[in-house]
């Protein structure tokens, strides 16, 4: 019998106002068009999730929010107004003070432990004392639940523990904007939920607008409010529940559970009490 | 390959080369200009200082020694040939001073700490802790490439003087206590034989261009790496043929200009 999944997929919540918004995106790498005129927002305080198969884009658009790369053609607004593709450097740095970004793979500095990596944005934009970023350093590590981590360097740390620092760093100047890229890739089943549970936290908490990128199914579902969709260099978008319903044959295929018969399993060797080789 | 075809890649060729010269020359500047604003990053500077000096301080001090016994022992037996052994100190002095010490340091610290410093940031691009810098508004110019490249200008002409210091003390074991040659000799022939402002001025003016050479080739090959593990090496061996063949042509137009 199967059990109940442990983390129901959610209908997402109505959508606020946009926050961002790109607008006919073209973006051609190595000979192979990844954006095809591609459009899509984000609305304002919600966890939005950007889903595609490997390759598909996601962290070409969330590197492209976050100004670190530039479209061949179209653009990205902030609050309908602020277009990112054509801001000057200094526009570019002020607006990454208000993004927090979560890379794939933690991107901390490796040479400094994880107490500077996360006081670092504060020692270098703010005027505050040592004492008021410690404060800081605190919340932020309690907020991501890290404990006594601070003289440790990035490469002693786990899989997990490297993205809740990535996330306590991203979080240290109370951005707007907080952008995830594959917060649950190369991570154990028990330690994704727990990641999921501390985005969930974190969103309710801040209230910044999060852009999540994303091809893990179970998690999409159980965090977006509004899911994004890219598929061949263009974007379907809406209520995770009904795109994952809906029409279109791609999405409802790229979310479909894999099914696994009694078959399956026998030809795999893997039914209880069958060893997987069978012994000489 | 067809005559055209060999024009048009010897085209494509010259047309990288001189933009990725052009790329260079922006790079330098804006290292440069990163140098120059404010906040100094002391702390750093140091920290690279010991990566890149004080790290070099073993590998530097017995290549020199031993250089020195070399052109202690070559230059006894040749001199003595003419009965000028005496001379052994302004022999191995100069030759010290003007041309090997910069030279065969510059050589030395582009192999250990310019390759390291290529790859140390070529990694950081592969595992985009420069990106994570930008995200956090902080110039990798400024907070990585700045204080690398002007720790290797400072470190070089002090490595350079080591070199020469214990190339000279390697030649003096060899000549004097070794062969048996006059100590006293030694020591005067040199002192007689060096200028201050026309050989040991140049050494370091020498050491000084090197260090910039070194620094600004190292950090702009690990800056601008491509994000694969190919490419750290890639970096790192390359700024190591790039920096030897660059000292070595850059050391002629310097010793033809200024006569050092």
């Amino acid at each position: 019998m199967e059990s109940e999944p442990q983390h129901a997929p959610h209908e997402g919540s109505a959508p606020g106002p946009t926050h961002i918004e790109a607008r006919g995106l073209f973006y051609t790498r190595g000979g192979r068009a990844i954006f095809r005129g591609l459009s899509c927002s984000f609305p304002r305080g919600r966890i939005s999730v950007v889903a595609a198969a490997s390759g598909g884009g996601k962290t070409t658009l969330l590197r492209m929010i976050a100004c670190l790369i530039r479209p061949d053609r179209g653009e990205i607004l902030v609050d309908g107004a602020s277009e990112l593709t054509g801001m000057s450097d200094a526009d570019v740095r002020a607006f990454r003070r208000r993004v927090g970004m979560l890379f794939q793979f933690g991107a901390l500095l490796d040479t400094m432990t994880l107490y500077e990596n996360v006081a670092l944005p504060l020692r270098e934009h703010s005027r505050l004392s040592e004492e008021e970023i410690q404060r800081e350093v605190r919340r932020v590590f309690d907020a991501v639940g890290l404990e006594d981590v601070d003289e440790l360097l990035p490469g002693e740390l786990s899989g997990g523990m490297v993205k809740r620092a990535g996330l306590a760093r991203a979080l240290i100047e109370r951005p707007d904007i907080l952008l995830c890229d594959e917060p649950f890739s190369g991570l154990d089943p028990p330690t994704v939920r727990r990641v999921e549970d501390l985005l969930l936290r974190v969103n309710e908490r801040v209230g910044a607008t999060m852009i999540i990128t994303s091809h893990h199914t179970q998690s999409t579902l159980r965090l977006a409010d509004h899911l994004v969709m890219l598929l061949d260099g263009e974007a379907v978008e809406g209520r995770p529940l009904e795109l994952v319903r809906g029409s279109d044959a791609r999405v409802v295929e790229f979310f479909r559970e894999p099914e696994r018969s009694e078959g399956d399993e026998r030809a795999r060797g893997r039914v209880a009490g069958e060893p997987r080789v069978t012994p000489r | 390959m067809t005559p055209f075809g060999a024009v048009s890649a010897l085209g494509g060729w010259t047309v990288g080369a001189v933009r990725d010269l052009g790329r260079f020359s922006v790079f330098s500047a804006s290292v440069a200009d990163a140098g120059r604003r404010p906040p100094l990053r002391l702390r750093r500077l140091v920290a690279e200082v010991y990566d890149t000096g004080v790290l070099s301080l073993l590998i530097v001090c017995v290549s020199g020694f031993a250089v020195g016994m070399v052109l202690g022992l070559q230059g006894h037996n040749t001199l003595a040939r003419f009965g000028a052994d005496q001379q052994l100190g302004a022999v191995v002095g100069l030759a010290l001073i003007r041309e090997l010490g910069p030279v065969l340091t510059s050589l030395l610290v582009a192999g250990r700490a310019g390759s390291a410093m290529a790859a140390e940031i070529a990694t950081m691009v592969v595992t985009e802790q420069l990106d994570g810098l930008r995200m956090m508004s902080v110039d990798p110019l400024d907070f990585v490439v700045a204080p690398k490249a002007f720790a290797m200008i400072l470190s070089m002409p002090l490595l350079s003087t080591l070199f020469v210091l214990f190339g000279i003390l390697g030649g003096y074991v060899i000549g004097v206590v070794v062969l048996g040659g006059d100590g006293g000799a030694y020591m005067s022939t040199l002192e007689d034989a060096v200028e201050f402002s026309e050989d040991v001025l140049g050494g370091l003016i020498k050491g000084g261009v090197f260090g910039v050479l070194v620094g600004l080739i190292a950090t702009y090959r690990g800056f601008t790496a491509t994000p694969t593990s190919a490419g750290v090496s890639s970096a790192a061996t390359s700024t190591v043929v790039i920096a030897s063949v660059s000292t070595l042509i850059v050391d002629y137009f310097i010793t033809a200009l200024w006569g050092t």
